[in-house]
């Protein structure tokens, strides 16, 4: 069937079946493989993607799901300033090492990072609870974020 | 913004690796969707222990966008895989040994028809018995798992220092113990994958996921009778490690496969069910200890007896043990010790590398005898484990006398230094009301490099390019720990360049040279030290070749700085890319070797040990968990961790803290969750809702602090490998500290609730 929605701010329509997989699509038929795929069933967190302003599980959504909608992945980050603020915090704090949950990890928190209260540390955890890191002990992921948060409160 | 001050040696600089990895650009072999690939998919016998009566493909080839269905009989090689042991097949030709034991291997045009194919491959097994712990497997009547490896035993091993057990006689204390530890899964979350296609030249490419390109060639070679010069690795970044991509995964399958495909491209990546099922794991182990010591606390004689689970088949099982047995006694000087070992062939999923390989099972013992000691004693834990740590020139419990950098009490005093420390009593006394507080130690060590009888070596090679900068040809893969971004830092430092001036090409056979294994903590310590030989080679070209252009005599004055050679005093200078333009090709690249430290004289006392034993370098840590029991549901709250830890001189402080703070997150989860279990061989816990991994919320704020000690003069400007201690600490620190809080002693991990509540109540 025919999909029409705003991939990364820009107008997109595909073709595909209306069950493919959006992890799937994403990677294999757009070519946009910085979504990862941890587990397939939505425990790990990494595929994270934004629909709509909020954080989904792109191994769990349908294509067909995206109709009508804004979907936002990690590629989407170099354009906006709190997306390159967020990307300079991972890199620059030691957030990432293997880095194959980071790009879920930073959609999880730009959800954070826009809503409107300041963010604690707890809260920042809380927030992230859902994706899995097996490299860093979450120390540094939670100092970038924070960091990403001081810098949207400083701006 | 990239700063453009040079790289320096001993600064936090950030990862080279880790913007690409932020931006989601940076490409992992799980990334790679040829177009118009195959997927190649195996077929798992899903029972335990059986033998092969007939396989039927029929149904499965007849399926439409089906390319082949192969089995044992399509294999040209010896079919068989395994680092050291080769006793694996790439497909079962007689026998399964395993509930993941492949069968069949499947190529299709997608996806779904590949998994709609697995399940039409009919096959007819005769169950065996199945040998499902370590008891049955050892009786005397036990079915043989391998012929020709009776009593189901990989191997077994015996060190005897000084008089062994009479050491006993003198003892004024003695302790005992019974301790066992789980299986756990890397649960790496880059799943094992990897593309292959044949070449036109008939060469065989494959891009994985993988902890060891070079030896992949020959363990292809050897499975599938394929000469390992047509045989081509690329290895790019790793989705985690940890020691369960060192070893074949997909390599053999994607091998044979491409072998079928016609000169197409083969995807293959198991599911995270398929690679809890069929990856390897971490031993599972048993442990029957007993120390005895004078009534000052001075430690006087061990005796420990280790039992590992190996599964299916051997990986590096024996040497896990051998690893395991040598960090038996801690690092601690006993003058008398008896260690032996065993590691039991099962019917369980096959057990191999994992990060702190063998230790972290016989940390858990030790250290918790440590403190049964000292509470027997009436001593300070930490006074007792200080009175006996190991320095320089000491004898290890193997029988080794320590002749590096060996920093166990230094960590120890900054952790007695620590406020956690200092305030204990006070930090105890103000729990709130149902929470007893307390407080735990683990003393922790971990060799750093191949044992005896292994060459631990490396080649590296840098390269100037035409343009004036830097290429670094790593040839050690990047799990994620960092060393190649270790190596801009060497060449950045060496060279005076900046990080955007030194880039780095990950692994590739055919461009790089072997240099061994991801693993054994030795990735940034051996090839550092050859990449150091390349680059200063590469620097006194560059300097050479700029003294000539610029008419200058001797090179006085002249210097490296970002984008070019410098002569101050007369005010000269060429850019890296115009001395480029003046050098040869061959000129522009330097290649250094680097042979790290092994031991070659094993102690006469050792019995049964075949390579991988001893070693000459060790890193060392102390940690100390503070924790809340809750007294009415067992529950354990994690409040503080604190880790020092002895790597040498370190390289690059957040890097370093990276992975302390991961090893420590992976012993944690190990500590308190990670459970992977098996019933009569069927995995009962195929995915992250049935094994769990520590999430943000689970893990406490780790706090990370270098040894002030001495550097390794042997390592790369004074480093030592660090990537496996970390995980040794908090399995026996947080016991430790459950009995310290509530007097409960806990000596079978993971340590739950459960356990918990049933030591408490009895």
């Amino acid at each position: 069937m025919k999909i029409q929605c705003n991939l990364n701010g820009t107008p997109t329509e595909f073709n595909c079946l209306p069950d493919r997989r959006v992890i799937d699509l994403l990677r294999e038929d757009l070519g946009l493989t910085g979504s990862k795929e941890g587990c397939g069933t939505g425990e790990c967190g990494a595929c994270t993607i934004l629909v709509d302003g909020l954080p989904k599980l792109a191994c769990l959504m349908l294509a067909a799901q995206l109709e009508g909608t804004q979907v936002e992945t990690v590629e989407a980050l170099q354009q906006t300033e709190q997306g390159r603020t967020l990307m300079a915090a991972f890199s620059e704090e030691g957030a990432v090492q293997c880095g194959y949950c980071i790009p879920g990890m930073e959609m999880a928190s730009l959800a954070l990072l826009r809503q409107d209260e300041p963010l604690t540390r707890e809260q920042i955890k809380e927030g992230l609870s859902g994706n899995l890191c097996r490299c860093t002990g979450y120390v540094k992921i939670v100092d970038a974020v924070e960091r990403a948060a001081r810098v949207k409160g400083e701006g | 913004m990239q700063s453009t001050r040079p790289l320096t040696i001993g600064t936090s600089a950030p990862r080279g690796d880790a913007a690409a990895k932020a931006a989601g650009t940076e490409p992992y072999a799980a990334d790679r969707y040829p177009a118009d690939c195959l997927w190649a998919g195996a077929v798992r016998s899903n029972l335990p222990a059986g033998r092969i009566i007939a396989i039927d493909t029929t149904a499965a080839a007849a399926l439409p966008g089906v390319v082949k269905v192969l089995t044992a009989a399509d294999v040209v090689g010896s079919n068989r895989q395994g680092i050291i042991h080769k006793d694996m097949p790439v497909l079962c030709d007689q026998q399964v040994r395993y509930s993941g034991d492949p069968l069949a291997l499947v190529l299709a045009e997608d996806r779904s028809i590949l998994q709609q194919a697995v399940k039409l491959v009919r096959f007819e097994l005769e169950p065996l018995v199945g040998l499902f712990d370590l008891d049955s497997a050892l009786a005397p009547d036990a079915p043989l798992i391998h012929e020709g490896q009776p009593g189901n035993l990989l191997a077994q091993a015996s060190i005897c220092k000084g008089t062994g057990l009479d050491g006993f006689s003198d003892c004024d204390v003695v302790v005992e113990g019974s301790f066992s530890t789980p299986v756990q899964a890397h649960a790496f979350l880059e799943t094992e994958s990897g593309v292959a296609r044949l070449e036109e030249d008939g060469g065989l490419l494959l891009e994985v996921s993988t902890q060891s390109p070079f030896r992949d060639r020959f363990e292809i070679s050897h499975a599938l009778g394929i000469p390992w010069g047509k045989i081509r690795i690329v290895a790019p970044s790793l989705g985690g490690g940890f020691g369960g991509k060192d070893g074949a995964t997909v390599q053999c399958l994607l091998g044979l496969a491409a072998q079928h495909a016609n000169g197409r491209w083969v995807r293959m990546q198991w599911d995270r069910e398929e690679s809890f099922k069929a990856g390897y794991k971490r031993h599972a182990c048993k442990m029957e200890y007993r120390l005895g010591a004078s009534a000052d606390g001075t430690l006087q004689a061990l005796h420990a007896r280790l039992w590992y689970d190996t599964g299916a088949y051997a990986h590096l099982g024996a040497e896990v043990m051998e690893l395991g047995m040598e960090h038996a006694g801690g690092p601690y000087r006993i003058p008398h010790t008896q260690i032996d070992g065993w590691c039991v062939y099962t019917n369980n999923p096959t057990a191999g590398a994992m990060r702190a390989f063998g230790v972290c099972q016989a940390t858990f013992g030790f250290e918790s005898m440590m403190d049964l000691l000292a509470a027997k004693l009436g001593m300070d834990p930490l006074e007792l484990r200080l009175k006996n740590a190991l320095v320089r020139g000491d004898e290890n419990c193997a029988g080794m006398r320590l002749t590096s950098s060996t920093g166990i009490k230094t960590c120890l005093e900054q952790l007695q230094q620590h406020p956690f420390w200092q305030q204990q009593e006070q930090w105890k006394a103000a729990a709130p009301r149902f929470k007893q507080r307390g407080i735990g130690l683990a003393a922790v060590f971990n060799a750093a490099g191949y044992g005896g009888g292994v060459r631990d070596a490396a080649t590296a090679k840098i390269e100037l390019t035409a343009d004036g900068s830097f290429v670094v040809h790593n040839a050690v893969a990047d799990m994620g720990q960092g060393n190649s971004a270790a190596f801009q830092q060497i060449a950045g430092h060496i060279l005076s360049q900046d990080a955007a001036r030194i880039t780095l090409k990950q692994p590739d056979t055919r461009t790089a040279y072997p240099s061994g294994s991801s693993s054994a903590g030795r990735t940034t310590y051996t090839f550092g030290k050859a990449l150091i030989t390349a680059t200063e080679e590469l620097r006194s070209r560059l300097l050479n070749m700029a003294g000539m252009v610029l008419f200058l005599q001797g090179n006085d004055g002249l210097e490296l700085q970002p984008g070019k050679v410098v002569h101050p005093p007369s005010n000269k200078e060429i850019t890296l890319a115009q001395l480029a333009g003046y050098m040869q090709p061959e000129e522009r690249v330097c290649l250094g070797q680097y042979v790290a430290p092994t031991c070659k004289d094993i102690p006469p006392t050792a019995k049964g040990f075949f390579i991988g034993f001893p070693h000459v370098i060790f890193g060392y840590g102390a940690h100390l968990v503070r924790l809340e029991v809750d007294s009415l549901t067992g529950q354990l709250t994690l409040c503080d961790y604190l880790a020092v830890t002895d790597g040498g001189r370190v390289l690059n402080p957040m890097m370093f803290d990276q992975q302390v703070q991961g090893g420590v997150a992976q012993g944690l989860g190990y500590a308190l969750m990670e459970d992977f279990t098996v019933q009569n061989g069927v995995v009962k816990t195929p995915d992250f809702a049935t094994y769990l991994i520590p999430g943000s919320l689970d893990v406490p704020e780790i706090i990370s602090i270098p040894a002030q000690g001495e550097p390794e003069e042997t390592g790369p400007f004074g480093m030592k490998g660090i990537g496996e201690v970390a995980m040794n600490g908090p399995l026996p620190a947080v016991a430790n500290a459950v009995a310290d809080a509530c007097g409960v002693r806990l000596c079978h991990g993971p340590l739950t609730p459960q356990r918990v509540l049933v030591g408490q109540t009895g």
